[in-house]
């Protein structure tokens, strides 16, 4: 069998076996197996794909496989990766498997529990795999839809209303993919012949501008909806606020990155006219994400809000580092996707934890943890510095290289709206360094605080994995850069040519 | 003709069969019944001979075989599910009726779909809707029961009037009732504009299209559940494919005008159907105005005027069919356990019927259009249909439908998986037949949509006829 298909067929097992498994000791057991063979996998793809791309492998997708699927339709399950999608599956294999040590106390219904979040991480792996239009969608709809009953069945606070708050909105980003993606396929043979979903046969022919004109929109804004695009990040928000720790690290962490990357695969890599003349729209609203996500971050008081509102912020440089289409811009738009779904997981992780010791979150009701928790303390300044861009760790390499690239160009337009996104580099440490002085440093406000334990060895694991990744970019990205360079090529070589500035 | 000779067989056997069974054992012909249908239905699937009789009254294809197997799997889940109902002492009495009643109408349907004169297909429609009354009143002590029937009966009298109405406008400008001869007449004439404008409006009732819906939601309501179901998948079912047929093949040469009757009702129905069902809160009401809003996303499919049309309309309607049904199934396995049929008094189901509220959980799911379930397919394929013919707006303005639709569906899977409830209904356990239509049920939602060869299949068989 193909490698990628593992990444489907593994998840699918593992949900099998949890249905035989009698309590929620038995389920995380077998959730965890499963992950961790995953992990296994996703290390195994990376290093085969360096050693391909060292060996002088030029393809632009590796490990391709087709099957005819609806033959009337051509539709097709198509599979393959690249660079960026082999680091976004290793990303996704990461935060998984931290997830499920992170909610390894979930007793309530924690089958299903565990079914709902494995079935989501399939639905991602699934997503990056795809060359396939549909098969891509199907994969798409499969991840969004369990968040429903993980948020409203294990959430926290107005869990009813931010579950279908989140639902609706990202199925209704997903309705106007939808119509965009009829639209690729309609067009996918302006010339006659047989039309097709695949994504790679499709970049061959050149869609008809005014097509492209009225189906970029759609596409765009469907995909941008999940990577919390403002005005649509409403969602956000509520739903990280609400869902349980794992749903939120895996939500914020990689579902996200669903939007983004989709953002540049299919809507600007098959429409680059559309995405070149609408660029300074999207490049505008992303630019109010970016400031406005870290100012809206720094007025909360939960600390669930604080990064929700943070990853509108850093999710928005995703994609404004994106509708910059230069080779430099985008490197970092990939790298700021990979940083930031491992340090926004971490942050969630972290945060339930402490919320599962002093059963609140609210930062003027904490203090001096450090004393009594060192080594959550420690791991929080260790993600918080990572968000704010200090060097060492992966937010500087990803942040540097996005402004690096939006630099470059020299007009006045994106020069101000580069130095405009910049100032959130400020701002984001405002209320980071606010909330470590805040609850970790200083007098131990509440004295049932002294009592509290450290963590325990799940919490380590999935901490210490996570805080090993970001450092492991941080320290040494060029391998991870490399990877994706090569990968961006053929995206960027297509976004230029019709470039106008 | 095969199909509608074995059901005449069928109901005739039973009503034989029940004259042999003593007053004490009755119940006995139910499990026959369900046999000598099971038996039937898989009759359907041997390939038989297509072409036409009576001078082209009559007329089969793989398409119309294919249709007619399509309501007979309906019809086999449907009776199933009402096993037990059936079995109920108030009922046992009249349980070879309501197999004999559901046979008659099904073979109007199957009239129906093969009727190549207007006559026939009169003749059908009528035979399949007159019995129908009689099983929305089968409850007949029940006030609820009897008003549903007499509801039912005067509005199909009244659709079915200007149906008539509508045909003899046609008639007097074709000068023929013959499906093939009407085809090489027809013209944007206003005497035939308005008798086709007829003619939708009396189908429209029976598929329940907005504004001719206003009997469905208080039928489905009073009828018994086994009748709802059948009016919502069955009959529908079967209304859809003649309308279709009708519409491609009939009129074909004033398609441009009936696209735009089309569209206006799709989106009505679509729109109106969702919001009312927004606020129901007893699930035969929900069920009914969602099963309208789907027929508006059926109308999608139709527009295309194409094989891909045709094929999309019949491939969602047998998804529809096991989907529906799978979510009426619950409803009657519950109604018949503890009597709740409210979406609040399903709050924490999960607790005490897991199963039950898994598999109405993806019912639901396939309604809303969500993968892995193969309501998913069935949606995405008649919208592509749509897209086909250029109707991108139209589809903008189902896709936002169907994200309406989901808040609705949500809306009973939190009832049954978080809100919280001292006293859920309790747990049981459903007859074996009951459990075996849901299996079926769940089968079909999963076979359905992965098989590809069934779709591929439908659209062979509808490129042969419409191109």
């Amino acid at each position: 069998m193909n490698i990628l298909s593992l990444f489907v067929v593994v998840p699918v097992l593992t949900i099998v076996g949890i249905l035989f498994t009698k309590d929620f000791k038995g389920a995380r057991v077998v959730s965890a197996i499963g992950m961790s063979i995953q992990l296994v996998l996703a290390a195994a793809l990376i290093l085969m794909y360096l050693g391909a791309r060292k060996a002088g492998v030029t393809d632009e997708m590796l490990w391709t496989a087709d099957y005819t699927w609806f033959k009337s339709l051509n539709i097709h399950y198509a599979i393959g990766v690249d660079g960026i999608a082999v680091a976004m599956i290793g990303l996704t294999a990461i935060v998984v498997f931290a997830g499920i040590f992170a909610s390894w106390e979930v007793e309530y219904l924690s089958r299903e529990f565990f079914i709902s979040l494995i079935l989501l991480a399939t639905g991602v792996f699934g997503f990056f795999i795809s060359l396939d239009l549909f098969t891509m969608f199907l994969f798409y709809e499969l991840a969004v839809i369990p968040m429903y009953l993980l948020i409203g069945v294990w959430g926290s606070g107005p869990k009813e209303a931010s579950a279908m708050k989140l639902t609706l909105m990202l199925m209704g980003g997903s309705a106007l993919l939808m119509v965009g993606l009829f639209g690729l396929y309609y067009n996918s043979a302006p010339d006659g012949g047989s039309l097709t979903w695949n994504i790679l046969e499709i970049a061959k022919i050149k869609i008809p501008v005014e097509a492209q004109r009225f189906f970029f929109p759609f596409t765009f804004i469907g995909f941008g909806i999940l990577g919390a695009l403002f005005p649509f990040h409403t969602w956000s928000p509520d739903g990280h606020a609400s869902a349980p720790t794992a749903v939120s690290m895996l939500h914020a962490g990689v579902l996200m990155k669903l939007g983004g990357y989709g953002c540049f695969r299919v809507a600007m890599f098959l429409m680059p006219e559309a995405a070149n003349e609408m660029a300074w729209i999207f490049i505008i609203l992303t630019t109010i994400s970016v400031v406005y996500g870290a100012f809206g971050a720094i007025w909360q008081k939960d600390l669930k809000f604080i990064n929700a509102y943070s990853s509108v912020s850093h999710c928005g440089l995703v994609i404004f580092a994106l509708l910059m289409m230069n080779q430099t811009a985008m490197d970092g738009a990939i790298l700021q996707m990979i940083s930031h779904g491992l340090m926004t997981a971490l942050f969630f992780a972290l945060i339930g934890m402490i919320y599962g010791r002093t059963h609140t979150r609210n930062i003027t009701e904490m203090g001096g943890l450090m004393k009594v928790i060192p080594f959550l303390a420690v791991v929080y300044m260790i993600a918080g510095f990572a968000s704010l861009g200090l060097p060492g760790l992966s937010g500087f390499v990803a942040e540097m290289t996005v402004f690096v690239g939006s630099f470059q160009h020299q007009d006045t337009f994106h020069r101000v709206v580069t130095i405009i996104a910049a100032s959130s580099i400020v701002i984001t440490a405002v209320y980071i360094l606010r909330v470590v002085g805040m609850i970790l440093l200083g007098p131990v406000k509440d004295p049932h605080h002294l009592e509290l334990t450290d963590a325990k060895w799940f919490e380590r694991l999935s901490t210490i994995t996570l805080v090993l990744s970001v450092a492991a970019i941080g320290i040494a990205p060029l391998w991870l850069s490399d990877m994706i360079q090569a990968s961006l090529e053929p995206i960027v070589a297509k976004l230029t040519v019709f470039n106008p500035f | 003709m095969r199909h509608e000779l074995l059901l005449i067989l069928a109901a005739v056997i039973v009503l034989i069969a029940e004259l042999a069974v003593s007053e004490s054992s009755k119940a006995r012909i139910i499990p026959f019944a369900l046999g000598l249908f099971a038996l039937v239905t898989i009759a359907g699937f041997i390939p038989g001979e297509t072409g036409t009789l009576f001078g082209g009254s009559y007329q089969s294809n793989e398409l119309t075989t294919m249709m007619k197997n399509v309501l007979n799997m309906g019809v086999l889940i449907i009776f199933l599910q009402s096993e037990s109902w059936l079995k109920k002492p108030e009922n046992v009495d009249k349980a070879s009726e309501y197999f004999v009643l559901t046979l008659a109408t099904l073979v109007g349907m199957n009239y129906m779909i093969s009727a190549g004169d207007f006559l026939i297909f009169y003749v059908g429609l009528e035979t399949a809707t007159i019995p129908i009354a009689g099983l929305a009143a089968f409850d007949k002590l029940k006030s609820r029961s009897a008003e549903a029937g007499i509801k039912l009966i005067l509005s199909s009298a009244l659709s079915s009037g200007i149906l008539l109405f509508g045909l003899s406008m046609i008639y007097g400008a074709t000068g023929s009732i013959y499906f093939a001869d009407v085809l090489k007449n027809v013209s944007a004439t206003p005497l035939i504009i308005m008798g086709f404008i007829f003619f939708v409006a009396g189908m429209g009732f029976k598929i329940s299209l907005v504004p001719f819906h206003f009997w469905t939601a208080d039928v489905y309501e009073g009828a018994p559940i086994g009748v709802t179901s059948y009016l919502s998948v069955v009959s529908k079912g079967a209304a859809v494919f003649i309308f279709t047929i009708v519409l491609f093949t009939v009129f074909r040469p004033i398609m441009e005008q009936w696209q735009h009757l089309i569209y206006t009702l799709a989106v009505m129905t679509m729109t109106l159907a969702n919001l009312f069902a927004l606020r129901q809160d007893n699930l035969k009401r929900f069920l009914a105005f969602s099963s309208i809003a789907q027929a508006g996303f059926i109308l999608l499919g139709i527009l295309g005027a194409n094989g891909m049309g045709m094929a999309s309309v019949v491939y969602f309607v047998l998804v529809y069919v096991f989907t529906n049904l799978g979510a009426f199934g619950v409803v009657a396995a519950v109604s018949a356990a503890s009597g709740v049929e409210t979406i609040s008094g399903y709050n924490g189901l999960y607790k005490t019927n897991p199963k039950l509220s898994l598999l109405m959980t993806l019912s639901l799911f396939s309604l809303a259009g969500i993968p892995p379930v193969a309501g998913f397919f069935g949606k995405f394929f008649l919208f592509t249909s749509a897209a086909g013919s250029g109707y991108f707006i139209l589809v903008l303005i189902a896709v936002l439908n169907a994200t309406i639709s989901l808040y609705y569906y949500l809306r009973v899977v939190k009832a049954m998986f978080i809100d919280a409830n001292e006293d859920p209904a309790p747990t049981f356990r459903s007859s074996n037949a009951m459990r075996l239509g849901l299996i079926m049920c769940l089968a079909g939602m999963f076979i359905i949509g992965f098989a590809s060869t069934i779709f591929d299949y439908l659209r062979n068989i509808s490129d042969v006829l419409f191109n």
